[in-house]
Protein backbone atom coordinates (compact mmCIF):
# COMPACT_ATOMS: atom_id res chain seq x y z
CA UNK A 1 0.00 0.00 0.00
CA UNK A 2 1.45 3.36 -0.96
CA UNK A 3 1.40 6.10 1.65
CA UNK A 4 1.60 8.87 -0.87
CA UNK A 5 -0.67 11.83 -0.19
CA UNK A 6 -2.25 13.65 -3.10
CA UNK A 7 -0.36 16.92 -3.62
CA UNK A 8 -1.67 20.21 -2.25
CA UNK A 9 -3.01 22.87 -4.66
CA UNK A 10 -3.74 26.54 -4.08
CA UNK A 11 -7.03 27.70 -5.55
CA UNK A 12 -7.71 31.12 -7.11
CA UNK A 13 -11.18 32.18 -8.21
CA UNK A 14 -12.43 34.98 -10.42
CA UNK A 15 -15.75 35.99 -8.86
CA UNK A 16 -17.03 37.62 -12.04
CA UNK A 17 -15.79 38.93 -15.37
CA UNK A 18 -13.67 42.03 -14.87
CA UNK A 19 -12.26 41.04 -11.46
CA UNK A 20 -8.91 39.42 -10.80
CA UNK A 21 -8.50 35.89 -9.52
CA UNK A 22 -8.28 35.81 -5.76
CA UNK A 23 -6.81 33.18 -3.49
CA UNK A 24 -9.59 31.29 -1.70
CA UNK A 25 -7.88 28.31 -0.09
CA UNK A 26 -6.27 25.01 -0.90
CA UNK A 27 -7.15 21.38 -1.50
CA UNK A 28 -5.64 18.01 -2.35
CA UNK A 29 -5.90 16.40 -5.78
CA UNK A 30 -3.95 13.87 -7.81
CA UNK A 31 -3.52 16.22 -10.80
CA UNK A 32 -4.52 19.66 -12.06
CA UNK A 33 -7.70 18.43 -13.70
CA UNK A 34 -8.95 16.87 -10.49
CA UNK A 35 -7.84 19.99 -8.60
CA UNK A 36 -10.09 22.14 -10.82
CA UNK A 37 -13.00 19.74 -10.44
CA UNK A 38 -12.59 19.60 -6.67
CA UNK A 39 -12.22 23.38 -6.48
CA UNK A 40 -15.51 23.69 -8.29
CA UNK A 41 -17.20 21.52 -5.64
CA UNK A 42 -15.42 22.94 -2.61
CA UNK A 43 -15.24 26.65 -3.41
CA UNK A 44 -18.03 27.48 -5.88
CA UNK A 45 -21.18 25.76 -4.65
CA UNK A 46 -23.07 29.06 -4.69
CA UNK A 47 -21.97 30.75 -7.90
CA UNK A 48 -18.89 32.26 -6.27
CA UNK A 49 -16.88 32.06 -9.47
CA UNK A 50 -16.66 32.12 -13.24
CA UNK A 51 -13.05 30.99 -13.57
CA UNK A 52 -10.68 28.82 -11.52
CA UNK A 53 -6.89 28.75 -11.37
CA UNK A 54 -5.05 26.02 -9.51
CA UNK A 55 -1.32 26.01 -8.76
CA UNK A 56 0.48 23.20 -7.05
CA UNK A 57 1.49 24.68 -3.70
CA UNK A 58 5.13 23.64 -4.05
CA UNK A 59 5.45 26.03 -7.01
CA UNK A 60 4.53 29.10 -4.98
CA UNK A 61 7.39 31.19 -3.64
CA UNK A 62 7.04 33.81 -0.94
CA UNK A 63 9.25 36.27 0.90
CA UNK A 64 10.32 35.48 4.44
CA UNK A 65 8.12 37.23 7.02
CA UNK A 66 11.37 38.44 8.62
CA UNK A 67 12.19 40.39 5.43
CA UNK A 68 9.04 42.43 5.84
CA UNK A 69 10.81 45.53 7.16
CA UNK A 70 13.49 45.70 4.51
CA UNK A 71 11.05 44.95 1.71
CA UNK A 72 8.19 47.25 2.59
CA UNK A 73 9.51 49.98 4.87
CA UNK A 74 11.31 52.14 2.27
CA UNK A 75 7.96 53.27 0.88
CA UNK A 76 6.95 54.79 4.21
CA UNK A 77 8.97 58.02 3.95
CA UNK A 78 8.15 58.71 0.30
CA UNK A 79 5.03 60.78 0.80
CA UNK A 80 5.81 62.67 -2.40
CA UNK A 81 4.47 59.63 -4.24
CA UNK A 82 0.98 60.58 -3.12
CA UNK A 83 -1.12 63.34 -4.71
CA UNK A 84 -1.88 65.05 -1.39
CA UNK A 85 1.81 65.93 -0.98
CA UNK A 86 1.44 68.76 -3.51
CA UNK A 87 -0.04 72.06 -2.34
CA UNK A 88 -2.18 73.62 -5.04
CA UNK A 89 -4.64 76.55 -5.01
CA UNK A 90 -8.23 75.65 -4.18
CA UNK A 91 -9.67 77.32 -7.28
CA UNK A 92 -7.99 74.62 -9.30
CA UNK A 93 -10.85 72.37 -8.17
CA UNK A 94 -10.29 68.82 -9.34
CA UNK A 95 -6.82 67.77 -10.26
CA UNK B 1 15.30 36.01 22.87
CA UNK B 2 12.36 33.62 23.32
CA UNK B 3 10.67 35.91 25.87
CA UNK B 4 11.08 38.85 23.55
CA UNK B 5 9.41 36.99 20.69
CA UNK B 6 6.51 35.99 22.90
CA UNK B 7 6.03 39.57 24.02
CA UNK B 8 6.06 40.79 20.43
CA UNK B 9 3.59 38.07 19.55
CA UNK B 10 1.21 39.08 22.34
CA UNK B 11 1.53 42.72 21.27
CA UNK B 12 0.41 41.81 17.76
CA UNK B 13 -2.54 39.89 19.18
CA UNK B 14 -3.49 42.81 21.43
CA UNK B 15 -3.42 45.14 18.42
CA UNK B 16 -5.73 42.74 16.53
CA UNK B 17 -3.04 41.96 13.95
CA UNK B 18 -3.79 38.52 12.52
CA UNK B 19 -1.17 35.79 12.71
CA UNK B 20 -0.33 34.17 9.38
CA UNK B 21 1.17 30.71 8.79
CA UNK B 22 4.82 31.67 8.39
CA UNK B 23 4.88 34.19 11.26
CA UNK B 24 6.61 33.26 14.49
CA UNK B 25 4.21 31.84 17.06
CA UNK B 26 4.58 30.15 20.45
CA UNK B 27 4.61 26.37 20.14
CA UNK B 28 1.62 26.14 22.46
CA UNK B 29 -0.39 28.54 20.30
CA UNK B 30 0.36 26.35 17.28
CA UNK B 31 -0.59 23.16 19.13
CA UNK B 32 -3.78 24.62 20.60
CA UNK B 33 -4.93 25.79 17.19
CA UNK B 34 -3.98 22.56 15.50
CA UNK B 35 -6.00 20.60 18.03
CA UNK B 36 -8.99 22.93 17.82
CA UNK B 37 -9.09 23.30 14.03
CA UNK B 38 -8.55 19.60 13.32
CA UNK B 39 -11.25 18.67 15.86
CA UNK B 40 -13.52 21.16 14.20
CA UNK B 41 -12.78 19.64 10.77
CA UNK B 42 -13.38 16.11 12.07
CA UNK B 43 -16.70 17.27 13.54
CA UNK B 44 -17.85 18.52 10.14
CA UNK B 45 -16.91 15.24 8.48
CA UNK B 46 -18.35 12.94 11.16
CA UNK B 47 -21.33 15.30 11.34
CA UNK B 48 -22.32 14.20 7.84
CA UNK B 49 -23.16 10.72 9.12
CA UNK B 50 -26.24 11.30 11.34
CA UNK B 51 -27.93 13.31 8.59
CA UNK B 52 -26.68 11.16 5.72
CA UNK B 53 -28.77 8.48 7.41
CA UNK B 54 -31.97 10.26 6.27
CA UNK B 55 -31.16 11.49 2.74
CA UNK B 56 -32.73 8.51 1.01
CA UNK B 57 -35.77 8.68 3.30
CA UNK B 58 -36.54 12.40 3.10
CA UNK B 59 -40.32 12.90 2.89
CA UNK B 60 -40.25 14.76 -0.43
CA UNK B 61 -37.92 16.06 -3.11
CA UNK B 62 -37.72 19.59 -1.69
CA UNK B 63 -36.54 18.24 1.67
CA UNK B 64 -34.20 15.82 -0.03
CA UNK B 65 -32.32 18.38 -2.16
CA UNK B 66 -32.00 20.67 0.86
CA UNK B 67 -30.63 17.94 3.11
CA UNK B 68 -28.27 16.77 0.39
CA UNK B 69 -26.98 20.32 -0.08
CA UNK B 70 -26.53 20.72 3.66
CA UNK B 71 -24.54 17.52 4.00
CA UNK B 72 -22.43 18.54 0.99
CA UNK B 73 -21.75 21.89 2.69
CA UNK B 74 -20.52 20.04 5.76
CA UNK B 75 -18.04 18.13 3.60
CA UNK B 76 -16.91 21.50 2.24
CA UNK B 77 -16.59 22.95 5.73
CA UNK B 78 -14.45 20.00 6.76
CA UNK B 79 -12.19 20.62 3.77
CA UNK B 80 -11.79 24.38 4.44
CA UNK B 81 -10.84 23.56 8.00
CA UNK B 82 -8.41 20.76 7.14
CA UNK B 83 -6.57 23.13 4.80
CA UNK B 84 -6.43 25.78 7.52
CA UNK B 85 -5.03 23.21 9.96
CA UNK B 86 -2.45 22.03 7.43
CA UNK B 87 -0.89 25.51 7.38
CA UNK B 88 0.21 24.78 10.96
CA UNK B 89 2.45 21.97 9.79
CA UNK B 90 0.51 18.72 10.09
CA UNK B 91 -0.40 16.74 6.96
CA UNK B 92 -3.97 15.83 6.08
CA UNK B 93 -3.18 12.12 6.33
CA UNK B 94 -1.71 12.55 9.82
CA UNK B 95 -4.86 14.32 10.95
CA UNK B 96 -7.07 11.59 9.51
CA UNK B 97 -4.90 8.93 11.13
CA UNK B 98 -5.46 10.63 14.50
CA UNK B 99 -9.21 10.62 13.92
CA UNK B 100 -9.23 6.98 12.89
CA UNK B 101 -7.10 5.84 15.83
CA UNK B 102 -9.37 7.67 18.27
CA UNK B 103 -6.57 10.03 19.37
CA UNK B 104 -8.33 13.09 17.94
CA UNK B 105 -11.82 13.95 19.10
CA UNK B 106 -14.84 15.38 17.31
CA UNK B 107 -17.94 17.03 18.68
CA UNK B 108 -19.69 14.50 20.93
CA UNK B 109 -23.15 15.52 19.66
CA UNK B 110 -22.61 13.37 16.57
CA UNK B 111 -22.52 10.24 18.70
CA UNK B 112 -26.28 10.41 19.20
CA UNK B 113 -28.58 8.49 16.81
CA UNK B 114 -31.04 10.06 14.36
CA UNK B 115 -34.17 8.02 15.01
CA UNK B 116 -36.87 9.91 13.12
CA UNK B 117 -37.23 12.49 10.35
CA UNK B 118 -37.89 15.12 13.03
CA UNK B 119 -34.27 14.71 14.08
CA UNK B 120 -33.27 16.41 10.82
CA UNK B 121 -35.28 19.39 11.99
CA UNK B 122 -33.90 19.36 15.52
CA UNK B 123 -30.30 19.02 14.31
CA UNK B 124 -30.58 21.92 11.90
CA UNK B 125 -32.32 24.10 14.44
CA UNK B 126 -30.39 23.24 17.61
CA UNK B 127 -27.09 21.65 16.63
CA UNK B 128 -26.41 24.06 13.77
CA UNK B 129 -27.79 26.88 15.91
CA UNK B 130 -25.32 26.09 18.68
CA UNK B 131 -22.54 25.71 16.11
CA UNK B 132 -23.34 29.16 14.66
CA UNK B 133 -23.18 30.67 18.16
CA UNK B 134 -19.69 29.21 18.51
CA UNK B 135 -18.54 29.97 15.00
CA UNK B 136 -19.54 33.59 14.50
CA UNK B 137 -16.94 34.87 17.00
CA UNK B 138 -14.39 32.53 15.40
CA UNK B 139 -14.59 34.64 12.22
CA UNK B 140 -12.47 37.12 14.23
CA UNK B 141 -10.09 34.54 15.71
CA UNK B 142 -6.44 35.62 15.73
CA UNK B 143 -5.15 33.02 13.26
CA UNK B 144 -5.73 34.25 9.69
CA UNK B 145 -6.41 30.96 7.85
CA UNK B 146 -8.84 29.80 10.57
CA UNK B 147 -10.69 33.13 10.56
CA UNK B 148 -11.01 33.06 6.75
CA UNK B 149 -12.31 29.48 6.78
CA UNK B 150 -14.87 30.44 9.41
CA UNK B 151 -16.13 33.39 7.36
CA UNK B 152 -16.96 30.95 4.55
CA UNK B 153 -18.51 28.46 6.96
CA UNK B 154 -20.72 31.06 8.64
CA UNK B 155 -22.00 32.40 5.32
CA UNK B 156 -23.28 28.93 4.48
CA UNK B 157 -24.43 27.85 7.91
CA UNK B 158 -27.49 30.06 8.25
CA UNK B 159 -29.31 28.13 5.52
CA UNK B 160 -28.70 24.99 7.60
CA UNK B 161 -30.42 26.36 10.64
CA UNK B 162 -33.33 27.79 8.67
CA UNK B 163 -33.99 24.53 6.82
CA UNK B 164 -34.00 22.67 10.17
CA UNK B 165 -36.34 25.15 11.79
CA UNK B 166 -38.68 24.94 8.80
CA UNK B 167 -38.86 21.16 9.23
CA UNK B 168 -39.74 21.64 12.92
CA UNK B 169 -42.32 24.28 12.02
CA UNK B 170 -44.05 22.05 9.47
CA UNK B 171 -44.17 19.12 11.89
CA UNK B 172 -45.37 21.20 14.81
CA UNK B 173 -48.20 22.64 12.70
CA UNK B 174 -49.09 19.19 11.39
CA UNK B 175 -51.06 16.29 12.87
CA UNK B 176 -50.86 15.45 16.56
CA UNK B 177 -48.57 12.59 15.66
CA UNK B 178 -46.25 14.88 13.68
CA UNK B 179 -46.13 17.40 16.50
CA UNK B 180 -45.28 14.60 18.92
CA UNK B 181 -42.37 13.62 16.67
CA UNK B 182 -41.06 17.19 16.80
CA UNK B 183 -41.41 17.33 20.61
CA UNK B 184 -39.66 13.97 20.96
CA UNK B 185 -36.75 15.20 18.82
CA UNK B 186 -36.47 18.38 20.91
CA UNK B 187 -36.51 16.27 24.08
CA UNK B 188 -33.62 14.15 22.88
CA UNK B 189 -31.46 16.91 21.27
CA UNK B 190 -31.87 19.75 23.76
CA UNK B 191 -29.40 18.68 26.43
CA UNK B 192 -26.72 17.34 24.08
CA UNK B 193 -27.00 20.66 22.17
CA UNK B 194 -26.28 22.83 25.18
CA UNK B 195 -23.42 20.48 26.09
CA UNK B 196 -21.85 21.38 22.74
CA UNK B 197 -20.42 24.55 24.28
CA UNK B 198 -18.13 22.41 26.41
CA UNK B 199 -17.47 22.23 30.16
CA UNK B 200 -18.38 25.08 32.51
CA UNK B 201 -15.80 27.87 32.63
CA UNK B 202 -14.37 26.79 36.00
CA UNK B 203 -13.78 23.31 34.54
CA UNK B 204 -12.16 24.56 31.35
CA UNK B 205 -8.51 25.19 32.24
CA UNK B 206 -7.24 26.11 28.76
CA UNK B 207 -9.90 28.72 28.09
CA UNK B 208 -8.06 31.63 29.75
CA UNK B 209 -4.99 31.20 27.55
CA UNK B 210 -7.15 30.82 24.43
CA UNK B 211 -8.95 34.04 25.32
CA UNK B 212 -5.64 35.86 25.90
CA UNK B 213 -4.45 34.72 22.46
CA UNK B 214 -7.84 35.71 21.06
CA UNK B 215 -8.39 32.26 19.63
CA UNK B 216 -11.65 32.37 21.58
CA UNK B 217 -13.59 35.57 22.15
CA UNK B 218 -16.27 34.34 24.55
CA UNK B 219 -16.22 31.69 27.26
CA UNK B 220 -18.17 28.41 27.05
CA UNK B 221 -20.75 29.57 29.60
CA UNK B 222 -21.27 32.96 27.91
CA UNK B 223 -21.99 31.28 24.58
CA UNK B 224 -24.24 28.67 26.16
CA UNK B 225 -26.26 31.39 27.88
CA UNK B 226 -26.63 33.31 24.62
CA UNK B 227 -27.85 30.17 22.90
CA UNK B 228 -30.44 29.38 25.59
CA UNK B 229 -31.64 33.00 25.57
CA UNK B 230 -32.34 33.07 21.83
CA UNK B 231 -33.69 29.53 21.59
CA UNK B 232 -36.50 29.82 24.16
CA UNK B 233 -38.65 32.11 22.03
CA UNK B 234 -37.96 29.98 18.95
CA UNK B 235 -39.41 26.98 20.82
CA UNK B 236 -42.43 29.09 21.79
CA UNK B 237 -43.14 29.92 18.14
CA UNK B 238 -43.11 26.19 17.44
CA UNK B 239 -45.42 25.55 20.38
CA UNK B 240 -42.94 23.03 21.76
CA UNK B 241 -41.66 22.66 25.31
CA UNK B 242 -37.97 22.70 26.16
CA UNK B 243 -37.39 19.68 28.44
CA UNK B 244 -36.03 21.61 31.44
CA UNK B 245 -38.30 22.30 34.42
CA UNK B 246 -35.80 24.80 35.83
CA UNK B 247 -35.85 26.96 32.73
CA UNK B 248 -37.21 30.39 33.63
CA UNK B 249 -36.59 34.06 32.95
CA UNK B 250 -34.43 35.77 35.55
CA UNK B 251 -35.31 39.44 35.58
CA UNK B 252 -32.31 40.43 37.70
CA UNK B 253 -29.78 38.73 35.44
CA UNK B 254 -31.61 39.57 32.23
CA UNK B 255 -31.11 35.96 31.15
CA UNK B 256 -32.86 32.63 31.35
CA UNK B 257 -31.84 30.36 34.22
CA UNK B 258 -31.60 26.72 33.26
CA UNK B 259 -31.12 23.36 34.93
CA UNK B 260 -27.91 21.51 35.72
CA UNK B 261 -26.27 19.75 32.83
CA UNK B 262 -25.55 16.04 33.24
CA UNK B 263 -21.78 16.22 32.80
CA UNK B 264 -21.38 12.53 33.58
CA UNK B 265 -23.26 11.77 30.39
CA UNK B 266 -21.08 14.26 28.48
CA UNK B 267 -17.88 12.73 29.83
CA UNK B 268 -19.08 9.22 29.01
CA UNK B 269 -19.80 10.20 25.39
CA UNK B 270 -16.45 12.01 25.05
CA UNK B 271 -14.75 8.90 26.48
CA UNK B 272 -16.22 6.85 23.64
CA UNK B 273 -19.24 5.33 25.34
CA UNK B 274 -22.04 7.28 23.66
CA UNK B 275 -24.79 5.47 21.74
CA UNK B 276 -23.06 5.68 18.32
CA UNK B 277 -19.32 6.31 18.91
CA UNK B 278 -18.23 2.94 17.53
CA UNK B 279 -20.56 3.10 14.56
CA UNK B 280 -19.42 6.63 13.59
CA UNK B 281 -15.72 5.84 13.80
CA UNK B 282 -16.17 2.58 11.93
CA UNK B 283 -17.96 4.40 9.11
CA UNK B 284 -15.01 6.82 8.77
CA UNK B 285 -12.37 4.09 8.94
CA UNK B 286 -14.26 1.95 6.41
CA UNK B 287 -14.56 4.89 4.02
CA UNK B 288 -10.83 5.53 4.30
CA UNK B 289 -9.85 1.90 3.80
CA UNK B 290 -12.26 1.23 0.98
CA UNK B 291 -11.06 4.41 -0.74
CA UNK B 292 -7.40 3.38 -0.67
CA UNK B 293 -7.43 1.88 -4.16
CA UNK B 294 -9.06 5.02 -5.56
CA UNK B 295 -6.42 7.29 -4.06
CA UNK B 296 -3.65 5.02 -5.35
CA UNK B 297 -5.16 4.68 -8.81
CA UNK B 298 -5.54 8.47 -9.14
CA UNK B 299 -1.86 8.99 -8.26
CA UNK B 300 -0.76 6.25 -10.67
CA UNK B 301 -2.87 7.75 -13.46
CA UNK B 302 -1.53 11.26 -12.81
CA UNK B 303 2.05 9.97 -12.87
CA UNK B 304 1.49 8.03 -16.07
CA UNK B 305 -0.05 11.03 -17.79
CA UNK B 306 2.72 13.36 -16.64
CA UNK B 307 5.29 10.94 -18.02
CA UNK B 308 3.47 10.66 -21.34
CA UNK B 309 3.28 14.44 -21.64
CA UNK B 310 7.00 14.73 -20.92
CA UNK B 311 7.82 12.14 -23.59
CA UNK B 312 5.73 13.86 -26.21
CA UNK B 313 7.35 17.26 -25.52
CA UNK B 314 10.77 15.66 -25.82
CA UNK B 315 9.83 14.06 -29.14
CA UNK B 316 8.64 17.40 -30.46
Amino acid sequence: MSNKEWPLWEVFIRAKQGLNHKHVGSLHAADHQMAIENARDVYTRRMEGVSIWVVESKHLHANEPSDQDSLFDPANDKVYRHPTFYVLPEELNHM
Amino acid sequence: MEINLEEQFQEKIDQEIKIEPRDWMPEKYRKTLLRQISQHAHSEIVGMLPEGNWITRAPNLRRKVALLAKVQDEAGHGLYLYSAAETLGMSRDEMLAELHSGKAKYSSIFNYPTLTWADMGAIGWLVDGAAIMNQVPLCRTSYGPYARAMVRVCKEESFHQRQGYEIMLTLSKGTAEQKALAQDALNRWWWPSIMMFGPNDDKSPNSAQSMKWKIKRFSNDELRQKFVDVTVSQAEILGLTIPDKDLKWNEARGHYDFGTINWDEFNEVVAGNGPCNKQRLKARVDAWEKGTWVREAAIAFAEKRAKRNNNSTEAA
